[in-house]
C-alpha cells in the first residue's frame, strides 16, 4: 500500500473506509435492519399464505359474533348469547379480580412470614424459613394443582360440608360465605366512611405539611375519630339504616343464599398467594435487615418509643429497599394468574387463547389481544409501584 | 499460658452458655414469646406425627388402589407402580438404557464443574457443555449410528422435564448474552430491537410465549415445513428464558468499571475481542448466583409444557392420578407430593448452589 511521501514513514496506514467506526457502525445497523425487514417480510408472507389455505378471515371482526359459550366465575355479568368481546372483558375482570386479591393476600401473608422470619424466637423463624423453602421450590402449577384436586375437589358434597363457623361452609361446590344485604342508608354510610377517611387523611396531610414548616405538632387524633367513627355513626342513624345478612343454608343438595366462592377460584388464589408471600417473606426479612442496626440505637438514644423507632425509623428506610423487588413480584403474580387456567379458572388465557380461539381459529389474534393485555398490567403495576416508590424516596431525609 | 490456665477452673454460669440458657435466650425471652412458643410446639405436635403416619406408617407399599384405600395413608404402591412411566415417559423399555446413558452424560457435565484447579478447566467446561446436547439427541433421539428412532412424543415424565431444563438453561445462555450485549450498544437500531425484545418477552407470561410456539409458529412457517411440537416448546423456552437472563447478564456488565472498557480498548482490542477475553468473564462471575436463580425458575417453568400437551414428570403424574383404575383421594395427594419432593429437591439444591457460590465468590453487596 502506497504512504504519501511527504508526511515519511511516520504517517498512519491509509485503512480503507468502511474500518472506520461510525461508517461501519452504520453499516451493521443498515445490513441488522434490512435482514430484520426480510424476515418480517418471509413471516408475514407465510402467514398469510397459510391463512388464506386455511380460508380464516384474519381481523378483529370475530369480536362482534356470538360466543355461545357460558363462563362459571364472572366478575363482570356475561351470557351465552353475548359476544366474543363481552367475553374478552369478563376475562380481563376476572383476571383482574384474581390479581388484586392475589396481591393482597400474598402481601399480608408476605408480611406476617418475614415479620417471623426475623422473630427472636427461633422455633417461630425457623417455621417461617421451613414454609419459604418449601413454598418457594416447588412449582406453582403444581401447587395450584394441589389444592384444586388434591384438597379442595375432594371435600365432602354440600350435604357434608365443614362449618368453618360465622354461617360458612367449605364444600366440594366451594366455600359459601354469608352475604351482607345493605339497604340504601347503610349504602350511603359506607360512601360517608369514604368520606371521612379521605377528610381525615386531608386533614393528617394538612398537619404534616404545618408541622415540617413550623416544627409544631398539631394533633389529628380528632380528625380520625369525626371521619371513621362520627360521620358514618350520624349517616346510619340519620337514614336509619338497616344491614341484613343472607345466611347460606342447606336446601335440598345445595345452598341456598349467601355468596359462593367457587372451588376453582379459592384454590387459584390461595395457589398463587401462598407462592408468592414467600418471595415477599424474603424481600420483607431481607429490607428489614437492611436497616442498619445503628439507625435502631441512635433513634433509642434520642428517647423514640419502640413503636415510633419502627414507624419513623425503621419501616420508611425499609421499604425504599423492599419496593422495588415487590414490583417484581407482584408482576409475577399477575402474570402468574394465566397458570390458573389449567384449574379451569376462567381467566384470558382460557377464555380468549383457549376457548375462543379454538371455536373461531383466530390464533394470531386472541394471542395478539392476550400477550397486549399482559403488556398492559406489567406497565400498569410498574407505574404504581414507580409512584410508591417516588414517594417512599422522596419522604427520607 | 500458664498464667491464663489458673483461671480456667471457673466455669461459665449455666444461664450464659448451655442448652437450658440457649432454650431460655431463643425460645421464651419474655413471657409473650414463651406463649408462642407453647402455641406453635401444640400446633406442631397436633401436625407432625399424623403427616408421618400418613407418609410412611399408614402408607401402602405394594398392592392397587384398593389396598391403597383400605390402608388409609400415601399410596406409594402407585409410585412404584408406575415409576418407569414417571422417569421415562412413553419412552420404550427396551431403549431405556439410552435415556440412562444420557443421564449419566448430564450427571458427568455437572461434575467437570467441580473438578479441582487443572489446566484449561474453562475449555473442558465449554466443550462437555458443547458436546452434551450433541451427545443426548444422538441418543434420545436416534436415527444415527444404528440407534433406532425414538419419536418425541414418546419422551415424557422426569426424562422430559430435564431435557426442557437443560435446553432452556444452555440455549438461554447464549441469547441472554447477546441480548444484554445488544441493549448495552452504542448503535440504536440493535438497541431498540433488544429492548423490545427483552421488555416484550419479559411483560407476558411463558403461556403466552407456549402457546404462540405452539400454534402460531406453524403459521409462520412455508408451507410443508413441520417442526417437531418438542423442538417448538423448547424455542420458546429458550428465548423467554434468554430475555429474563439478558437483564440479570446486564447487571453483570453495568458493574464492571469503565476502565476496564478503556484499558482493551487501548490495548487495541475490537469489541469481540474485549467482550469474550475483557468484559464477560468479569461480568458472568458477578453474575452467576443470579443465573443460578434464573435456573431454578427454569426447572419451575419447565412444568408449563403440560398446557401445551406435553408430558413433563407433572404431566404424566397429572395424567396418571386420572387414569381409571388408580382414582383415590390418597393417589392424587400421592403423586402430587411425589412430584413436588422431585421438583423441590432439584430446586432447594440449586438455590443452596447459588448461596455457596454467592458466598465462595464473594460477590453480594453485604459488608
Amino acid at each position: 500500500m502506497p504512504v504519501s511521501r511527504d508526511l515519511g514513514p511516520m504517517a498512519p496506514p491509509r485503512t480503507p473506509f468502511w474500518t472506520r467506526s461510525r461508517i461501519r457502525s452504520a453499516l451493521i445497523q443498515v445490513g441488522f435492519v434490512a435482514l430484520l425487514a426480510l424476515l418480517i417480510q418471509f413471516l408475514l408472507a407465510n402467514t398469510m399464505a397459510n391463512l388464506d389455505r386455511q380460508g380464516i378471515a384474519s381481523g378483529f371482526g370475530f369480536l362482534e359474533n356470538r360466543a355461545g359459550f357460558d363462563i362459571a366465575i364472572r366478575f363482570s355479568p356475561f351470557e351465552r348469547n353475548d359476544t366474543y368481546l363481552q367475553a374478552l372483558w369478563t376475562a380481563v375482570a376476572n383476571t383482574v379480580v384474581l390479581a388484586v386479591l392475589g396481591i393482597g393476600l400474598a402481601s399480608l401473608i408476605g408480611l406476617v412470614i418475614g415479620l417471623a422470619r426475623v422473630s427472636p424466637n427461633w422455633l417461630i423463624s425457623r417455621l417461617a424459613a421451613v414454609y419459604i423453602e418449601i413454598f418457594r421450590n416447588i412449582p406453582l402449577l403444581l401447587q395450584l394443582f394441589f389444592w384444586y384436586f388434591a384438597i379442595l375437589r375432594p371435600l365432602p358434597g354440600p350435604r357434608q360440608s365443614i362449618e368453618i363457623g360465622g354461617g360458612a361452609f367449605l364444600s366440594n361446590r366451594g366455600l359459601y360465605l354469608p352475604k351482607p344485604l345493605l339497604d340504601s342508608g347503610a349504602q350511603l354510610t359506607l360512601v360517608a366512611f369514604a368520606t371521612g377517611l379521605i377528610f381525615a387523611l386531608t386533614m393528617a396531610h394538612f398537619a404534616r405539611r404545618h408541622r415540617a414548616a413550623t416544627g409544631h405538632s398539631r394533633p389529628v387524633l380528632q380528625w380520625w375519630i369525626i371521619g371513621l367513627v362520627a360521620l358514618p355513626l350520624a349517616t346510619w342513624f340519620a337514614t336509619n339504616a338497616s344491614m341484613a345478612l343472607s345466611v347460606p343454608a342447606l336446601e335440598g343438595f345445595n345452598f341456598q343464599g349467601g355468596m359462593v366462592i367457587l372451588p376453582e377460584m379459592l384454590a387459584a388464589l390461595l395457589g398463587l398467594s401462598f407462592y408468592i408471600a414467600a418471595a415477599v417473606g424474603e424481600i420483607v426479612r431481607a429490607g428489614i435487615e437492611g436497616v442498619d442496626h445503628g439507625q435502631t440505637e441512635a433513634a433509642q438514644a434520642l428517647g423514640h418509643s419502640r413503636g415510633q423507632i419502627m414507624r419513623l425509623v425503621v419501616i420508611p428506610q425499609a421499604l425504599r429497599i423492599i419496593i422495588p423487588p415487590l414490583t417484581t413480584q407482584y408482576q409475577s403474580l399477575a402474570k402468574n394468574t394465566s397458570l390458573a387456567s389449567a384449574i379451569a379458572f376462567p381467566e384470558i388465557i382460557s377464555i380468549v387463547a383457549g376457548t375462543t380461539m379454538t371455536q373461531t381459529g383466530q390464533a394470531l389474534e386472541t394471542i395478539a389481544l392476550a400477550m397486549a393485555f399482559y403488556l398492559t398490567v406489567s406497565l400498569l403495576i410498574a407505574a404504581i409501584m414507580n409512584f410508591f416508590n417516588w414517594r417512599v424516596t422522596r419522604r427520607s431525609f | 499460658m500458664t498464667e491464663t490456665s489458673r483461671h480456667l477452673p471457673l466455669r461459665t454460669p449455666g444461664s450464659v452458655l448451655g442448652p437450658a440458657a440457649w432454650i431460655r435466650r431463643n425460645l421464651f425471652p419474655d413471657w409473650r414469646q414463651g406463649l408462642l412458643t407453647l402455641l406453635v410446639l401444640w400446633l406442631l405436635i397436633r401436625t407432625i406425627p399424623p403427616l408421618i403416619d400418613w407418609l410412611f406408617i399408614d402408607a401402602a407399599w405394594t398392592g392397587d388402589r384398593d389396598d391403597c384405600v383400605a390402608a388409609g395413608g400415601a399410596c406409594w404402591a402407585f409410585v412404584g407402580a408406575r415409576w418407569g412411566q414417571f422417569i421415562y415417559g412413553f419412552y420404550p423399555p427396551e431403549h431405556r438404557w439410552r435415556v440412562d446413558l444420557s443421564m449419566l452424560a448430564l450427571l458427568a457435565s455437572i461434575a467437570v464443574l467441580f473438578l479441582p484447579r487443572v489446566p484449561n478447566k474453562g475449555w473442558i467446561i465449554t466443550g462437555s457443555f458443547i458436546a452434551l446436547p450433541v451427545v443426548t439427541v444422538v441418543l434420545l433421539h436416534g436415527g444415527m449410528l444404528g440407534l433406532e428412532v425414538v419419536p418425541t412424543d414418546r419422551w415424557g415424565g422426569f426424562m422430559l422435564t430435564l431435557v426442557v431444563a437443560v435446553a432452556g438453561m444452555l440455549g438461554a445462555l447464549p441469547i441472554g448474552i447477546l441480548m444484554a450485549l445488544g441493549r448495552r450498544s452504542r448503535m440504536p437500531a440493535i438497541r431498540i430491537f433488544c429492548v423490545t425484545f427483552i421488555e416484550l418477552f419479559r411483560a407476558v407470561p411463558l403461556i403466552t410465549i407456549l402457546f404462540m410456539a405452539s400454534v402460531m409458529l406453524p403459521l409462520f412457517m412455508p408451507q410443508g415445513f413441520t417442526m417437531d411440537k418438542l423442538l417448538r416448546a423448547l424455542i420458546g423456552v429458550a428465548l423467554f428464558n434468554g430475555a429474563l437472563m439478558a437483564e440479570v447478564i446486564r447487571g453483570g456488565l453495568q458493574a464492571i468499571p469503565r476502565g476496564q472498557f478503556e484499558a482493551a480498548t487501548a490495548s487495541g482490542m475490537g469489541y469481540w475481542k474485549m467482550m469474550t477475553f475483557i468484559i464477560l468473564p468479569q461480568a458472568l462471575r458477578t453474575v452467576i448466583p443470579g443465573l443460578v436463580n434464573t435456573y431454578v425458575a427454569i426447572i419451575k417453568d419447565t412444568t408449563l409444557v403440560l398446557i401445551i400437551g406435553l408430558f413433563d414428570l407433572l404431566g404424566i403424574v397429572q395424567a396418571g392420578i386420572s387414569s381409571s383404575n388408580w382414582l383415590a383421594p390418597s393417589v392424587t395427594t400421592t403423586g402430587y407430593v411425589f412430584a413436588g419432593f422431585g421438583f423441590w429437591v432439584l430446586c432447594f439444591g440449586l438455590s443452596r448452589y447459588s448461596m455457596h457460590l454467592e458466598r465462595k465468590l464473594n460477590t453480594g453487596q453485604k459488608k
